[in-house]
């Protein structure tokens, strides 16, 4: 048990790629915590998907021995936390878990939307920032500029920042003093019972499920019975212990420590965040405030290529569920894909993640399905359904109005691709709230329809801004406006993994661009095929793929049938891939590139 | 019945060797100035040896000497090879023996001399009637030259064929009916018109691939072209009894037919395939591609790389795609006996009602339409 004034929890707020991990590495490495034979970059980012892409998805902590310059021994709990704007909730409830927060800022950039975002929760949770210039190495770093702009935008005080750079280890001595002596230590009750707060869980099939916990006050022993105050259900503590990163068991956790507890808890869904642990006997009488559970704000469906792979992938969704409690899922069948699942994500990062987790890990081909986001749709009776999927639309004549969720969106972009992000966000329905300098980088903050970002909004402004735009968002709520469901017609077959919700003046021009799309997705046929939008039965756009006319090997004499024969023999695997409506095989990268806008 | 009888017993010389590889030609060819003839006719015989043993007993249908370019072959070689042959195989009375000549004023001086040891029908690559597309496809002869040479044949030879290549660089619907028309008026019995294809591993293949081929018609303005091809030639007596061979009654080529009606075949010299009815199964045999590798292996006993039993779905799959490209169509009852399944009655209505296929007891034929985009035809017909 350390000594609260000897313990420092900090977490590290960065905009993506600007070295949060690469300075978690360093700081790691300097005190010693891993031997340099164990040192592997990303050390905290266990996943694959997270060390390849460079992101982090869950809470990771560790524990820090640390010498500090006035002889002293301090214990520093890191939690990192997932930058990205899908998991914005997790930061900001790993945000309370702690008392500081490292501002990492890239000085050859500088502030970009997603710090802006993660340094409101950390400003939200009361946190002591002490902000680090990092990158000081490039050529193009500027510490002088991008100190003044922390100033600025953010006002916090920067004129002292610590000038880093991760990659060489200038700074990182620093950076371990300013933790010790700027972070405030945390403060709790030691003789008090037990108040511990529930950060994250996640299964491991060795240990079940493995909490992340922070106390408050009292102490955690192994052998505890311990009660999780939200659904009072008990549990006997088997272990408890630290990440070092590795998992290292201790025998107890005092006020102020960060570690880790398991208690033979078979599923992620019985550990709710944000509850409070305490005794089962004479606990605390007040429980934290706790959180409430993230919502799935983007849905799509995730049909398996091979329609005989279903129950394959429905063992793969049941398995990433019991980790993954803000993701969810029901049984789905489409007229055109088969059975599969309707699931729920926390935004498209999230469901890319899923969806190559299930895809790499559980070797099974999929189709997604276009993503929609969760529509109010209002009943005649005065009653609301939620429609999370298109092909859901109750009957137009039963419906009185439709809502849709909004989105704040903050994107910091330089001067020059101003008017082309000015333009996206027009284009995509959006009600500009405010355009700001902060030097020579334009903040424009957009009231825009989630669902006009789902897709491809993102890629869009990376495109047209050659990628120096960032773009954070958070939901503001819902709002009526003229929503029309548009179906897709192949070869006079409505095809209902192809519609979507559209606004009424914008359902034209998508049509159109839709089906001159599928025309070229769309392989020819040995007939022609026309391809329509509609909304309800009224057409609104129409093309015509003619028939196929020549397809034939030239030569083809004794020496060519091995060959022929196995070109036949993959092409009508190929064709097997693709998905039958009517007699029209369509190509499961339609079902996606379809929705691809390109203006 | 053995089923090969169905089709008959063909032998195929592969002769690997040309004077320059032309830039859309994706056969087993190659450039070299010395070649010792002496030693690949003792290479051919005992391969010709080598497979007396295996398919003993059979009558012979048809020689056809391929490359590469064969009329770089000496006449004595080529009579060595036939008169091999002729030990090991009784030959069918009305047995043809076709070799392909470069129409240039080299090898037409040899025509008389592969007349003599037996050859009886030419087939000629003279692939364009005019020049500029002949610089164009990399050929060393002359349309001039060509016509000669195409003379001297006629003389000496009652069937002569020749190649044409359409859906040329920069070539139009008219400019091929023209030439076709002219290609007509010098026609004997048979003709065979290619489709430009770009194969991938040719000089054509690698411009095409870095967008350097440019001008290829669409395949809009291909289709017209080969429906004009059939329309043209259907009037002038020549009409098509494969896809891209036309013939008068009766001078269909008989070695091309053992392979369209799926017949036995040998095959020997590099690169060369064979298919084979032994010991109640059907195999698959490939030689070796590189000329001197093969001189090698034969002289160690075979110049086989490849010999394979083929599974019921492989060779029922070849017979239906090779048949498919015969005007006659194929016999339903035959595909059901070597695939131990009917082909898909289902999909044969789809067919018929779209007009692509026709059926008549049991025989199946794809129509003008249907063999245009055969390959579509047949993946519907074998899928699953």
């Amino acid at each position: 048990m350390t000594d609260l004034s000897k313990i420092r929890n900090f977490s590290i707020v960065a905009h993506i790629d600007h070295g949060k991990s690469t300075l978690a590495d360093r700081l790691i490495q300097e005190t010693g915590t891993v031997a340099g034979r164990d040192m592997k970059a990303q050390l905290l980012d266990s996943m694959d998907i997270e060390r390849e892409r460079g992101i982090t998805i869950k809470a990771n902590t560790v524990r820090i021995d640390y010498k500090a310059d006035d002889g002293e021994n301090y214990v520093l709990n890191l939690i990192d936390t997932p930058g990205h704007v899908d998991f914005a909730y997790e930061v900001s409830r790993s945000m309370r878990a702690v008392e500081g927060s490292l501002l990492v800022v890239d000085s050859s950039q500088g502030v970009e939307a997603q710090t802006l975002a993660n340094v409101y929760h950390a400003m939200e949770a009361d946190h002591e920032i002490v902000p680090v210039l990092n990158k000081i190495d490039l050529p193009a770093s500027d510490c002088d500029r991008v100190a003044e702009q922390i100033e600025d935008v953010i006002g916090i005080e920067a004129t002292g920042a610590i000038q880093v750079s991760a990659k060489t280890g200038q700074g990182i001595h620093q950076t371990l003093e300013a933790i010790v002596n700027e972070l405030p230590a945390p403060t709790g009750t030691r003789d008090a019972p037990l108040k511990a707060m529930l950060v994250d869980s996640w299964y491991d099939s060795y240990l079940g499920v493995i909490v992340l916990v922070r106390i408050i006050d009292g102490e955690l022993k192994k052998g505890m019975r311990v009660k999780f105050m939200s659904n009072d259900t008990l549990h006997s503590v088997d272990r408890i212990g630290v990440f070092r990163p590795e998992m290292e068991t201790i025998d107890v956790l005092g006020p102020g420590e960060m570690g880790f507890l398991t208690a033979s808890i078979k599923q992620v869904r019985d550990t709710r965040v944000g509850d409070t642990i305490t005794n089962d006997r004479n606990g605390t009488e007040t429980a934290l405030d706790g959180f409430k559970p993230a919502q799935p704000v983007v849905f799509c469906g995730l049909f398996p290529v091979d329609s005989a792979e279903f129950e394959d992938l429905r063992d793969a969704i049941d398995k990433l569920a019991l980790n993954d409690a803000s993701f969810t899922f029901e049984m789905e069948t489409s007229a055109a894909l088969g059975f599969g699942f309707r699931c729920g994500f926390l935004g498209l990062l999230h469901l890319e993640v899923v969806r190559d987790r299930i895809e790499r890990e559980y070797n099974i081909e999929l189709i997604t399905t276009a993503p929609s986001v969760v529509y109010h749709v209002f009943m005649r009776d005065g009653t609301m359904v939620e429609l999370h999927n298109p092909a859901d639309m109750p009957d137009l004549t039963h419906v009185d109005h439709l809502e849709e969720p909004r989105i704040k969106a903050t994107i910091l972009v330089p001067d020059e691709y101003l008017g082309d992000v000015l333009k996206l966000c027009q284009d995509r329905r959006g009600l500009q709230e405010d355009l700001t300098y902060a030097g020579s980088r334009a903040m424009a903050v957009y009231d825009l329809p989630l669902n006009e970002v789902v897709f491809d909004f993102y890629d869009r402004l990376k495109s047209v801004t050659k990628g120096y735009a960032s773009f954070d968002y958070q939901m503001t709520g819902y709002r009526e406006d003229n929503l029309v469901k548009m179906s897709i017609l192949v070869n006079d077959e409505p095809v209902d993994a192809l519609s979507m919700m559209v606004h009424r003046d914008r359902a034209d021009a998508r049509g159109r661009a839709m089906v001159e799309k599928l025309k070229d997705l769309i392989p020819r046929h040995m007939f022609k095929i026309p391809i329509q939008a509609a909304i309800g039965g009224k057409v609104i756009a129409r093309e015509t793929l003619s028939a196929l006319r020549k397809d034939v090997t030239a030569k083809c004499y004794g020496g060519d049938a091995s060959r022929k024969r196995k070109l036949l023999d993959k092409q009508k695997k190929g064709k097997k891939k693709m998905r039958q409506f009517g007699k029209v095989d369509i190509p499961q990268e339609a079902f996606i590139s379809a929705l691809k806008m390109d203006s | 019945m053995d089923d090969w009888r169905n089709g008959g017993f063909g032998l195929y010389v592969h002769w690997p060797f040309c004077q320059a590889k032309c830039p859309y030609c994706d056969f087993n060819s190659h450039v070299t100035s010395k070649i010792d003839q002496k030693e690949w006719v003792k290479a051919y015989l005992s391969e010709l040896k080598r497979h007396s043993e295996l398919v003993p007993n059979r009558v012979l249908n048809a020689i056809f000497f391929g490359g590469g370019t064969p009329s770089l072959m000496l006449p004595e070689t080529v009579a060595a090879v036939i008169e091999e042959a002729r030990q090991i195989w009784p030959f069918a009375n009305d047995i043809e023996i076709t070799l392909e000549a470069n129409p240039g004023s080299v090898e037409a001086g040899r025509f008389a001399g592969y007349r003599d040891v037996g050859v009886n029908r030419i087939s000629m690559g003279i692939q364009a009637l005019n020049d500029e597309d002949l610089r164009r496809l990399g050929r060393i002869h002359t349309v001039a030259e060509a016509q000669a040479a195409f003379d001297v044949a006629r003389n000496c030879f009652d069937r002569v064929s020749f190649d044409l290549i359409y859906a040329r660089q920069g070539q139009t619907l008219a400019d091929w009916q023209d030439e076709l028309n002219r290609a007509l008026s010098m026609a004997i019995d048979h003709l065979s018109l290619y489709q430009l294809t770009i194969e991938e591993g040719t000089a054509f293949g690698d411009r095409y691939a870095r967008g350097k081929l440019r001008n290829l018609p669409t395949d809009d303005t291909a289709a017209d072209m080969y429906q004009a091809t059939q329309d043209i030639c259907e009037n002038h007596g020549m009409p098509a009894y494969e896809v891209s061979n036309h013939a008068r009654i009766g001078a269909e080529s008989r070695h091309n037919l053992i392979y369209w009606r799926y017949g036995d075949y040998v095959g020997i010299g590099p690169g060369a395939h064979g298919r084979l009815s032994l010991n109640g199964g059907r195999f698959a045999t490939e030689s070796i591609r590189a000329p001197g590798a093969w001189l090698k292996a034969v002289s160690k006993g075979s110049g086989d790389c490849v010999n394979s039993r083929l599974t019921a779905e492989e060779f029922s799959a070849e017979h239906l795609m090779m048949g498919m490209r015969l005007v006659e169509g194929i016999d339903m009852a035959r595909f059901q006996q070597l695939a131990g399944h009917p082909l898909p009655q289902d999909k044969i209505c789809d067919l018929i009602q779209l007009g692509m296929v026709s059926r008549s007891g049991s025989i199946l034929q794809a129509t003008d339409q249907g063999r245009a985009v055969l390959n579509a035809v047949l993946r519907e017909l074998l899928a699953d």
